[in-house]
């Protein structure tokens, strides 16, 4: 899992983006930044992942699957 | 059409909308909005620079910041953080307003100027562009200001507070505040119009996240156009209105507020362009952001009142063309002003340079 929890953008997606080239099946994601989410999801989908999302009060889990 | 393009493309609508309304309503010419300008007038209202002309509590920027607020904790994505490499993002928020005040605007105003057909903001623009094109590459190169940790809720309320003293002196209007009687400072919309808004322009600009820098930046870094839209559906917008009120002169001829100095537009745009990528999003972004509760964006919005204040007080902002009685005056750079913008470039290439991880900010 990776925890981009605090970074400003886009460094979250550049993280995500990065991982997804060592690990191109799935990947997990915390995030506490709505706005994350929203980039990392929109990132995930525009590159052909199912993305699902479990949010708590502040923060967002997401995994990202082929 | 996907709900957030709709969402962007709206946004970037009633930003347009409103820069015209306050423009008609008294705001300077191709200056409904302009974070730079107005935060400089701020600087000036409270004393902190002496330059007569530009001296005004702006009610669009208390706006901005008060209707991101109201937004954040309405869509309950108000989120109390900070901690991430605060004095470099002070230094850069002042860094980005020092060069956008020799461009004479921020990202913003610079989408406004070209929308009322101030051509000469295209070497801003194109400037705009380069210092992006920098910034992509650092953050290709793995560079990062580091994490923000949660903290306690009264931290992230700071800056908005801050915006309601200012609202306050505004309305008391006490004599140790200073209001312009001539120049840009003097001229502005009824204060009720102007922070209406900018409580309607934050709102929509926190719920789209709406930011100038990062539509081109994510085009670039990530094929992604959604923020995009929002920079080009404003551009739209205010030239159709500026066509439809018979506003639009497009000329490189004498432009409101604008100067010819083209080399020191566009190496002050790309100061604007390459900090704005640094910080995570231009200052309209570091408004919003601040809104939410992010005590680093409030930490580099004092950053920029203070750099404002440097950019008058050393005579680094620019100087406006203008035509008086048939005479041309040309304006420009000063000396000063291009000092300050060759150091601030020095200055975001060490801060870039000092800020890289190998493993891309995996730690």
């Amino acid at each position: 899992m990776i925890d981009v929890r605090g970074y400003s953008c886009p460094t979250p997606v550049i993280m995500v983006k990065n991982e997804l080239a060592k690990h191109p099946d799935s990947v997990e994601v915390l995030s506490d930044s709505p706005c994350a989410v929203e980039n990392i999801t929109r990132f995930a989908q525009q590159h052909g992942y199912k993305v699902v999302s479990q949010p708590t009060q502040e923060e967002t889990l997401l995994l990202l699957t082929k | 059409m996907k709900k957030h393009h709709l969402l962007m493309i709206v946004a970037g609508v009633v930003v347009g909308l409103a820069a015209l309304i306050l423009t008609a309503s008294g705001n300077p010419a191709n200056m409904g909005f302009c974070i730079a300008c107005f935060l400089r007038d701020i600087a000036g209202g409270l004393g902190l620079h002496s330059a007569g002309k530009v001296q005004y509590i702006r009610p669009e920027i208390i706006g901005l910041t008060l209707g991101a607020f109201g937004m954040a904790f309405a869509g309950k994505e108000f989120r109390a953080r900070a901690g991430s490499a605060p004095a470099l993002r002070f230094l850069l928020g002042a860094l980005v307003i020092i060069g956008a005040l020799a461009f004479l605007g921020c990202p913003l105003r610079m989408v406004l100027r070209l929308a009322g057909g101030d051509l000469t903001a295209i070497a801003g623009l194109l400037g705009f562009v380069f210092g992006i094109l920098i910034g992509v590459v650092c953050l290709k190169k793995g560079f990062s200001l580091g994490r923000a940790y949660k903290v306690k809720k009264s931290d992230s309320f700071v800056l908005p507070g801050f915006m309601v003293g200012l609202l306050v002196l505004l309305v008391a209007a006490p004599a140790f505040i200073h209001f312009s009687q001539e120049g840009p400072g003097a001229s502005h919309a009824f204060w009720i119009i102007s922070l209406v808004a900018g409580l309607v322009v934050g709102a929509v600009a926190q719920k789209s996240r709406l930011c100038m820098a990062g539509g081109i930046r994510d085009a670039f870094l990530l094929r992604d156009f959604n923020l995009l839209t929002g920079f080009v559906a404003i551009f739209v917008t205010v030239l159709i209105g500026n066509i439809v009120l018979s506003k639009f002169n497009p000329t490189l001829a004498v432009q409101p507020i604008a100067h010819h100095d083209y080399i020191w537009s566009f190496l002050g745009m790309t100061v604007v362009g390459w900090g704005s990528i640094l910080l995570g999003g231009c200052p309209l972004r570091q408004l919003i952001l601040a809104g939410e509760g992010n005590g680093d964006s409030a930490v580099t919005v004092f950053g920029m009142i203070v750099g404002a204040a440097i950019a008058h007080n050393f005579g680094m902002a620019g100087n406006a063309d203008a035509m008086v009685d048939g005479t041309f005056t040309a304006g420009g750079v000063s000396t000063a002003g291009q000092i300050g913008i060759a150091i601030a470039l020095v200055l975001l290439l060490i801060i870039s340079l000092c800020n890289l991880y190998k493993e891309a900010n995996a730690k």
